[in-house]
């Protein structure tokens, strides 16, 4: 068989020949493994497969979004954006985001340091619990809110007493939008946390900093991409949340009602460019979330590269016994 | 990991905020999370046994097991398969748009479900680019099953690309060499080696791709048809006990699927472990 004990010189690249012509690049191939791709004809059925279902299911949703938009020309899907309905959703769900957030914000930081930083019993059993809301249909997350606030929920009638609508009202709407983006941001943490480890706070603890000055002079600076990345992806879910926001809204039209949902009334009312003159809002927050997160990415990869290149303190511990034994 | 045998003592706890932080995500976890989820428990306490399994096994609700499960089933295969070789085509060649189409990839998780529904929905309705296209060979793919699935496998595409392609990164290359140096074929190379290295991440994709259909609903019901013991999905039954104010209905329905997702989450951790057993024992 062809193997590369092959004595022919010609022969496309093999190690011995890379071997004893060191100066010299291989003779006509320069692709480095042969051995370990796939014939031509196989690489491009593959890639024609790929590049066909990532076309039929992704770009040709996304262009039909606008493409749909525009049917009527830019003049009438830009009246559907100015009408006041469309306005105040989009005033409900810039709030809704703003709220539930940062709160998640907040508990992705708190829970990725007590996970990342120690051990403690039960911590598996706590991690799990934290992505739980992952797995739950957005409709049972509704759910659960009607149940605890509804008019026939546990604490219905006392907030009926006192007046407080929090279901079919915006406090529902805030609290929905935080049940289903709550594992966002921790989720992003907790891995980043743990693989850095916990000596450069010890190390700063031991130097005399406080515990809010380690936290912002260390351990922020090391997370900061991970944080970026979960606020990006936690707020594109909260603006974009359907089934669950669905489930406690009520429907009300100018009052409890956030985009998504004004998408869907005007779909069903057959008002089809303005649904997606409103749903193209959306696709271009998807598309910006997209943009940040690959840059957050390449950010985040050139950190790493730049650490890696920059051994801080290892190098010097073998050269100084060398120097020694000189000296 | 290696202090795990170490006994806890309070002088290494060097670190300070131990007890704030932890006792804030329980709160916090409690009130968003476990207290609303109980809620649901106890509603269903409310209901004898009797009326709980009339409420979760009559008919349309049967029917609408059957199609959630049979729909994210085979949108999760698909899935399994195109993701499979997404992955494999982002990391193993090279082409122009590469890096445009690694973001694309994420699309799903960042388009709401709505509007990826709607758009669907326009495209393989009978006017739509590509519904018109198949409309003279009799094929219907919006307003039944087919849209059901294909809105299914959309929502599920990122997470087996997602889940494989680190793995595929990590690869070593090596193994492969020595397997062809051996005489093996590249397909023989590819079954041999390559697929149990990725099999586990495979499978935790292929988990949480189905756990997400079983749970969907936005870009559902505008393709789905909703038809009743036809294309009508687990979550809308939901929707449609609580608008005619059948609570009780409404939770144990809620109950059922909270059970198969809870069951599913323990899968899929189980799964995430084997993979990191397996991962970390070949390097």
């Amino acid at each position: 068989m062809s193997t590369p004990l092959n004595h022919d010189p010609k022969a496309p690249v093999s190690a011995p020949t890379a071997n004893t012509v060191p100066a010299k690049p291989a003779p006509r191939r320069p692709r480095k493994n042969t051995t370990t791709t796939e014939p031509l004809w196989v690489k491009w059925t593959l890639l024609t497969i790929a590049l066909g279902f990532i076309f039929l299911f992704l770009v040709l949703p996304l262009a039909a979004v606008f493409t749909e938009a525009l049917r009527k020309g830019g003049g009438a899907a830009f009246e559907a954006l100015k009408e006041p309905d469309a306005w105040s959703a989009i005033r409900l769900t810039l709030i809704t985001a703003a709220i539930a957030v940062p709160l998640n914000l907040v508990f992705g930081i708190a829970a990725a340091w007590c996970i990342a930083k120690y051990e403690f019993r039960g911590k598996a059993f706590l991690t799990t619990l934290v992505d739980l809301p992952f797995s739950v249909s957005p409709v049972v997350a509704g759910l659960v809110y009607v149940l605890m606030f509804g008019a026939q929920g546990w604490i219905g009638p006392w907030l009926q007493e006192h007046d407080i609508k929090i279901v079919f009202a915006i406090p529902g709407i805030v609290l929905a939008t935080i049940f289903v983006t709550f594992p966002f941001i921790a989720r992003e943490l907790i891995p980043l946390m743990q693989a850095q480890g916990t000596e450069e706070e010890q190390a700063a603890i031991v130097l005399g900093a406080t515990g809010w000055q380690t936290f912002w002079h260390v351990t922020l600076p090391n997370i900061k991409w991970g944080l970026v990345y979960g606020v990006i992806l936690c707020n594109a879910r909260a603006m974009g949340e359907f089934g669950a926001v669905s489930v406690v809204s009520g429907h009300i039209r100018g009052q409890t009602n956030t985009v998504p949902l004004h998408v869907e009334i005007l779909y069903n009312e057959y008002q089809s460019v303005a649904a997606f003159a409103v749903a193209s809002l959306l696709a271009l927050l998807a598309l910006v979330t997209l943009v940040i997160k690959q840059v957050v990415e390449w950010r985040f990869e050139r950190d790493q590269k730049a650490a890696a290149a920059l051994p801080p303190e290892r190098p010097l511990a073998p050269t100084l016994p060398v120097a020694a034994a000189q000296a | 990991m290696s202090t795990l045998s170490i006994p806890r003592c309070a002088p290494r706890r060097v670190l300070p905020g131990f007890k704030l932080t932890l006792g804030y995500t329980l709160f916090y976890l409690s009130v968003i999370v476990l207290i609303p989820l109980s809620a649901l428990v106890f509603k269903t306490f409310t209901l004898t046994w009797d009326q709980f399994v009339l409420a979760v096994s009559s008919p349309r609700v049967m029917a609408s097991y059957r199609l959630t499960f049979g729909a994210s089933l085979i949108a999760a295969t698909v899935n399994a398969v195109f993701g499979l070789l997404v992955a494999w085509v982002l990391v193993r060649y090279t082409f122009p748009g590469k890096k445009i189409i690694d973001a694309l990839v994420d699309l799903p998780f960042a388009l709401p479900t709505a509007v990826a529904g709607i758009s669907l929905t326009a495209l393989l309705a009978s006017n739509g680019w590509v519904g018109s296209l198949l409309e003279p060979y009799g094929v219907q793919l919006a307003f039944n099953r087919n849209g059901v699935v294909i809105a299914l496998i959309f929502i599920g595409l990122p997470f087996v690309v997602r889940t494989v392609q680190p793995v595929l990164e990590d690869a070593e290359k090596e193994l492969e060499e020595a397997a062809t140096c051996l005489g093996a074929t590249r397909l023989q190379t590819f079954w041999h080696v390559i697929f149990p290295t990725i099999a586990p991440a495979l499978l935790t994709g292929f988990a949480m791709a189905f756990a997400r259909a079983i749970g969907e609903y936005g870009s559902v019901i505008f393709i789905a048809g909703n038809m009743p013991m036809v294309s009508e999905i687990t979550p809308l039954i939901i929707i449609g006990k609580l608008e005619q104010y059948d609570y009780a209905g409404a939770t144990a329905v809620a109950v059922v699927l909270l059970v198969i997702s809870f069951a599913l989450l323990l899968v899929i951790n189980a799964l995430q472990a084997w993979q990191r057993r397996r991962n970390g024992a070949q390097s």
